[in-house]
């Protein structure tokens, strides 16, 4: 007997000794497990703020513009049109209209690259030699629409001298930005040497000045005026296919997760449709577009590239993440209230809308809000509708051909002009990304007050 | 212009039609002094729904068919032997010249001697059709109203039948879920089915070279798939190396270890790169990653693309994470907690109990969250569209540009709509191919999900 006592009491020590000597490596191997869990969440987060510092670095020169400040002189003898034709003379409002549209094409058939030339002339130096042509280099191409749009628009200026902001082109807001290596030869510019002088000398005396960019905010796209081309044409088409998500997959989504979660009989045809719901929204985003492609456009010959189709295409693939949201709020209301509202003599219907619905608001709410945010930032299904092509109007209604923010972006970062354009994409994804924040901002603010209410 | 009219003719049926109901039932208990079986509210629905329905199919009706109607009566004002002389595209500009000279806009050049009386009469016809359905439309609510507000009795179970009329429409709207479906199925599959006419499955499935013909002509070129299905694994395993251990690790520290102030900071962070759209990934993938990388393997001797499928699998991979960790974390979170305790009992150090008791206890769970994950790196696009590099070759080495199926739907579909070719019907054939793909990957996944949350139940 003692002597198992004893051989017991060696045995554990001797396992004891076993368990310390591993202790170090365990506890190491404990130490490297974490290290690695902390690691990872650093890596994640990481990420986060590369991608972060990365878009806003690159993006916002861009928020800067260089305009051209200019003295514009109407010249008579170039401006060679007879007076505006005023509303008095003409007996009906056709014969006015008809006549003011005949004089506005006269204007604009007048050579306005000239008045812009002798602006700039004005702005000279002394005894500076350069051609015409690489004068015009420093304006943007529109600048003489512009120039124009203002005569037409107060045709007293004939004679007059104004001061005009014009903007400056890409390629003279590169140079400006110092986004062109100075030192690369002639041949590799793209600006010549007498302008590239010019525009230093230019920026010095003032001349050239640059501001915030609000022509991003206030612009449509535009090929031929790459330093014009702005973002409000794929915003208001945006806007519209968000309009549509929501009028459209929120009172269609809470109604079916209301059925299902309420209503519907415990079937295989509720249940297939659970499944396919749940399967529905882990679908691939491209197969929606190809739906678009086949269904709203092929067979139903909607229009082509219109928010309309974008807006039916991304309510489809919003509303599974609305259904199974809005299923969720409605399973986590207390059975009590329920019964309560039962108890009461209310009927199902009645115990649903007015009772469960309300206090599930918030959470819809939220879940709404997020899958709009969602659907804002989708591109691959719009690009198969159509939305790829080139769009520089505003569009009035939801059947008209438009852009939207993230296929813009694709557009953009597309362009042939990297140096100019690289800049620009990274900005409107600070407006897109800007939207989302904002939206998802809204939805936690949202939910904390409406939670804290109910 | 129209449409508003409509919309206002249709309120003010609305609101008469509410307002009858309602105010009847309120004189059924003024009056009698008797107990109403419904309040009066959803008699002045029911009186409502009755009046509105048939105005709206009215409505209806003629939106779908009135253009046609329309189309139909103005070709007929055109002389026959014009028509019969000018072909589809002509026809229609004629309409067209027509419809501008009805709508009072005119139209440019000399007018053939039949416009300007077809103009006037497709004018009236306008405004007779139009008026006339108005009219049809108020006569038809009216009609309801008056019947609905012959039902209204104290007995009339009003409320009833409101409830009936939601329940139908809601199940509608649940329905919508189904049609999707059936729309996403019977669009891929027919026009899948008419790629088919053009290029034998066989030679779709299993062919080694992607080059189609896009310029036409009856020479289609080749659509082999497999080009495109390696480059689409390649990525995606390349996605699932970056976001696995970086998801789950990030998970299992934050479920496990992390203190509470950490985990409140940490998680809704991740999740912000759940919520960046993926052009913004295509972005950053294309100008910073890709030539980081290129210049990184420079550096150490090795030729790498700028864009490549590591380049696109790397960005996936990160964009992929929070999916993963938060997934991870749902699981880990279900893991009963007498599992843990026991293994601490034991002595096992919080690592081991994590690695030896927890991972595989959760392994099903993880195994079905992985499965997602590889289902959402297939269908992704815009990362791949922008950074991959588009070169459909089939080759092994992921440090060179590779095509994806995506991104071959996005370059065969550009919006045409003339889906004659099998240039674009190609779209669709890879589409069902991705669908099906992902469908069965989410299918398993969820079932592998359910049963283990079943198994800890």
């Amino acid at each position: 007997m003692a002597t198992d006592i004893q051989t017991s009491s060696s045995a554990s020590a001797d396992r004891r000794k076993l368990v310390r000597s591993g202790l170090r490596r365990r506890h190491l191997n404990e130490q490297i497990f974490r290290g690695l869990g902390i690691a990872a969440i650093a890596l994640a987060l990481g990420f986060v703020a590369l991608l972060f510092v990365d878009v806003f670095r690159k993006g916002i020169p861009a928020f800067i513009q260089s305009n051209v400040h200019l003295a514009v002189t109407y010249d008579p003898a170039v401006i060679d049109v007879g007076p505006a034709p005023a509303r008095a003379d003409f007996a009906s409002e056709a014969e006015f209209n008809a006549a003011s549209l005949k004089w506005q094409r006269e204007v604009a058939l007048l050579n306005w690259n000239t008045i812009v030339e002798a602006s700039l002339r004005k702005a000279l130096p002394e005894g500076y030699e350069i051609t015409s042509r690489e004068l015009l280099a420093i304006p943007e191409t529109n600048a003489r629409h512009a120039i124009r749009e203002k005569f037409v628009s107060d045709p007293s200026l004939l004679g007059q001298t104004v001061e005009v902001d014009v903007l400056a082109s890409a390629n003279t807001a590169n140079w400006v930005k110092g986004n062109i290596d100075r030192s690369l030869g002639d041949t590799q510019q793209q600006l010549s040497a007498p302008t590239r002088g010019l525009i230093d000398i230019f920026e010095e005396n003032g001349t050239i000045t640059n501001g915030f960019a609000w022509s991003i905010f206030t612009n449509v796209d535009s090929r031929s005026a790459p330093a014009s081309a702005g973002l409000l044409g794929a915003f208001v088409g945006t806007l519209w296919m968000m309009l549509i998500v929501v009028v459209l997959a929120v009172p269609i989504g809470v109604a079916a997760a209301i059925y299902l979660e309420e209503f519907a009989p415990k079937s295989r045809l509720t249940d297939l449709i659970e499944v396919n719901i749940n399967n529905l929204a882990a679908v691939p985003s491209i197969v929606f577009g190809l739906l678009g492609a086949a269904v709203f456009i092929n067979w139903f010959h909607l229009p082509i590239s219109a928010p309309l189709v974008g807006g039916l295409v991304l309510t489809l693939m919003t509303l599974p993440t609305i259904i199974i949201a809005t299923r969720g709020a409605l399973m986590g209301v207390s059975p009590a209230l329920r019964q309560a509202a039962l108890g009461m003599g209310a009927s199902k219907t009645q115990m649903v809308f007015h009772h469960v619905l309300p206090v599930t608001f918030p959470s819809i709410l939220t879940a709404t809000i997020l899958g709009v945010a969602h659907a804002l930032g989708e591109t691959a299904p719009l690009l198969l509708i159509g939305m790829k092509a080139f769009v520089a109007s505003v569009p009035a209604t939801p059947l008209d051909q438009a852009a939207a923010l993230p296929v813009q972006i694709y557009l953009w970062q597309g362009n042939e002009n990297r140096n100019f354009f690289e800049p620009r994409t990274a900005a409107a994804i600070m407006v897109l990304l800007g939207v989302m924040i904002l939206l998802n901002g809204v939805a936690i603010y949202l939910r904390s007050r409406l939670e804290k209410r109910a | 212009m129209n449409a508003l009219v409509v919309a206002g003719v249709l309120l003010v049926i609305l609101g008469i039609s509410y307002q009858t109901g309602w105010s009847r039932s309120r004189n059924l208990v003024t009056t009698n002094g008797v107990t109403v079986h419904s309040r009066p509210q959803y008699h002045g629905t029911f009186t409502a729904l009755w009046a509105m329905l048939p105005a709206l199919a009215v409505v209806l009706l003629w939106a779908w068919f009135g253009g046609d109607i329309t189309r139909n009566y103005t070709v007929s004002l055109i002389p026959t032997d014009t028509v019969m002389s000018l072909d589809q595209m002509g026809l229609n500009n004629a309409i067209n010249r027509i419809n501008s000279l009805a709508s009072g806009y005119g139209v440019t050049g000399e007018l053939a001697p039949y416009e300007q009386a077809a103009g006037d009469a497709l004018r009236s016809f306008n405004f007779i059709t139009f008026a006339g359905s108005l009219i049809l439309a108020i006569v038809a609510g009216g009609a309801g109203l008056l019947y609905a507000r012959s039902q209204i009795t104290a007995r009339l179970r009003a409320r009833n039948q409101v409830e009936r009329a939601v329940n139908i429409l809601l199940l509608a709207c649940s329905a919508v879920a189904i049609l999707t479906t059936v729309g996403i199925v019977a669009s891929l599959v027919t026009e899948a089915f008419k790629f088919f006419t053009f290029i034998n499955p066989i030679d779709f499935f299993f062919g080694t070279v992607w080059a189609p013909n896009n310029a036409g002509g009856t020479n289609h070129g080749q659509y082999g798939l497999l080009p495109l299905l390696s480059g689409t694994l390649m990525i995606t395993a390349i996605a699932m190396l970056v976001a696995v251990p970086v998801g789950l690790m990030a998970a299992i520290y934050l479920s496990q270890y992390a203190p509470k102030s950490l985990r409140a900071v940490a998680k809704p962070l991740i999740e912000i790169l759940a919520g960046i759209p993926t052009i913004v990934f295509g972005f950053f993938a294309l100008v910073t990653v890709g030539p980081f990388l290129r210049d990184v393997g420079n550096a150490i001797g090795l030729q790498v693309s700028a864009t490549s499928a590591l380049t696109a699998g790397v960005v996936m991979g990160i964009m992929i994470i929070p999916f993963v960790s938060s997934l991870s974390d749902d699981i880990l979170n279900q893991v009963p907690r007498t599992l843990r305790d026991g293994a601490y009992g034991l002595g096992a150090t919080q690592s081991e109990t994590i690695r030896n008791v927890l991972l595989p206890a959760a392994l099903p769970g993880i195994v079905g969250a992985f499965l997602l994950a590889v289902s959402r790196a297939i269908g992704e696009t815009m990362i791949v569209v922008l950074a991959a590099g588009n070169a459909p070759i089939l080759r092994g080495n992921p440090l060179e540009p590779v095509s994806t199926i995506t991104v071959s739907i996005v370059n065969q579909l550009t919006g045409d709509t003339d889906f004659t070719g099998p240039q674009s019907l190609v779209g669709f054939a890879l589409g069902l191919t991705l669908f099906v793909v992902t469908l069965c990957l989410n299918i398993f996944a969820l079932y592998i999900v359910r049963r283990f949350r079943e198994q800890y139940e």
